[in-house]
């Protein structure tokens, strides 16, 4: 695939959702998370490791994505940031496993944007699991906002906290999430 | 768990992203640890007390320039390495010259001097304070880089910890400069340079478990 075909729109997508657009980030990741797919199913080919890890990988870079967001400067090229994302979770992930990088080439940037379609295999992420390691009021928060998809007033009214107090619960609770994500890989792979 | 509903969630009620987020930290890291350095130097062994104007004043600037040049160019690196897909190769290459220069007026200074009085040049009267002092106030800085860098994404964890060391022990060289009372350019070329350096390398070993995200 094309990269420069997808850079212009990719950018489009990530500025609007920077500035608050929730459909474009969502045609946002959906488009990365297939060429994530693609990229890391390719890299792990390599250190034969099947599909599981690959969605592994593709939600916690997505994850990344989302909540490192702020760290894309809208005058730069937006693939690189993603490519920059991509291949410090797959290096991450093969210092956790112990594998060797040695062998690990220097890729291009086209190959993050490789497509793959596949989309049925499910993680070995339990989202239940790890929204049970989150404290009561984030908990809540997340599970109105993000999971329920009440609007911010909503979910204030119903949790019964302040607007402003739900928005940092919200943005603490997906931080933590990655968090442990990172850290249930490490316990589980070590 | 599916893609699919980490998108759904991910995407749901999507706040805008306020701008200023990566740079603002650093900058407030820096004052702060810039502002608490001095703070240490003066509760420890304090300002300088022969200070007598002219000369010394002229020493001074010479040293916080050295350093000064050593932060900046530092600065501007970090606030390269903390995004992703920046390896900022070139401006790398910047952080040499401040060494360089100072080596080399080093070396004039003391190939323009008896070699009788090489001793006194180069060891000065403090450097052992000098070694101590450096790294010592580079702590407070150091700490605050880390906690400004983690809220970014820095993506070579190692390198991203040894210029965070670098810029941590080049404040806490600033710092111990005001008490410093060797006017010797070849005791600054070796041991600010040294100590620097030293802290570089502790940031370069304690970064990729520092950073890591």
């Amino acid at each position: 695939m094309d990269v420069r075909s997808t850079e212009p729109e990719l950018r489009a997508l990530m500025i609007a959702g920077l500035n608050g657009d929730a459909s474009a980030h969502k045609a946002l990741l959906e488009t990365l998370s297939s060429q994530l797919r693609a990229y890391f199913k390719a890299q792990l080919g390599r250190f034969s490791r099947g599909p599981v890890e690959a969605e592994d990988l593709v939600q916690e870079a997505l994850i990344a994505i989302h909540t490192r967001r702020h760290t894309y400067d809208p005058s730069q090229l937006f693939t690189p940031w993603v490519y920059g994302i991509a291949r410090y979770k797959f290096v991450d992930y093969l210092r956790r496993t112990k594998a060797s990088i040695n062998d690990l080439p220097i890729e291009n940037a086209e190959e993050v944007t490789a497509q793959d379609d596949r989309t049925h295999v499910e993680s070995s992420l339990d989202l239940e699991k790890l929204m049970a390691g989150l404290s009561p009021k984030v908990r809540q928060a997340i599970q109105c906002v993000k999971l329920d998809g009440l609007s911010v007033s909503e979910a204030a009214a119903r949790c019964g906290m302040s607007e402003s107090n739900v928005k940092v619960s919200v943005h603490r609770g997906l931080k933590a999430l990655a968090l442990q994500i990172t850290k249930e890989r490490a316990d589980h792979e070590d | 768990m599916k893609t699919d509903q980490l998108i759904d969630m991910l995407s749901t009620n999507v706040e805008p992203v306020k701008s200023g987020q990566v740079w603002k930290p650093l900058v407030w890291a820096l004052a702060i640890g810039g502002a608490a350095s001095f703070c240490v130097m003066l509760a420890t062994v304090g300002l300088r007390t022969d200070a007598a104007g002219g000369i010394h004043v002229g020493f001074l600037t010479l040293k916080l320039l050295f350093m000064l040049s050593v932060i900046g160019t530092g600065t501007a690196l970090l606030m390269k390495l903390i995004r992703p897909g920046h390896e900022a190769q070139k401006l790398f290459r910047f952080l040499f010259l401040p060494f360089l220069v100072a080596g080399f007026v080093g070396v004039v200074t003391l190939a323009l001097q008896p070699s009788s009085t090489w001793d006194r040049m180069i060891l000065g009267t403090e450097w052992v304070t000098c070694l101590f002092c450096i790294p010592l106030f580079a702590i407070v800085p150091f700490a605050l880089l880390i906690w400004a860098l983690r809220k970014g994404a820095p993506t070579n964890l190692e390198r991203t910890g040894a210029i965070a060391g670098l810029v941590a022990g080049a404040l806490g060289a600033t710092a111990y400069a005001f008490h410093c009372s060797d006017d010797s350019l070849a005791f600054v070329a070796i041991w600010y340079g040294a100590m620097v350096v030293l802290c570089a390398w502790i940031g370069a070993r304690l970064g990729p478990r520092l950073l890591r995200w």
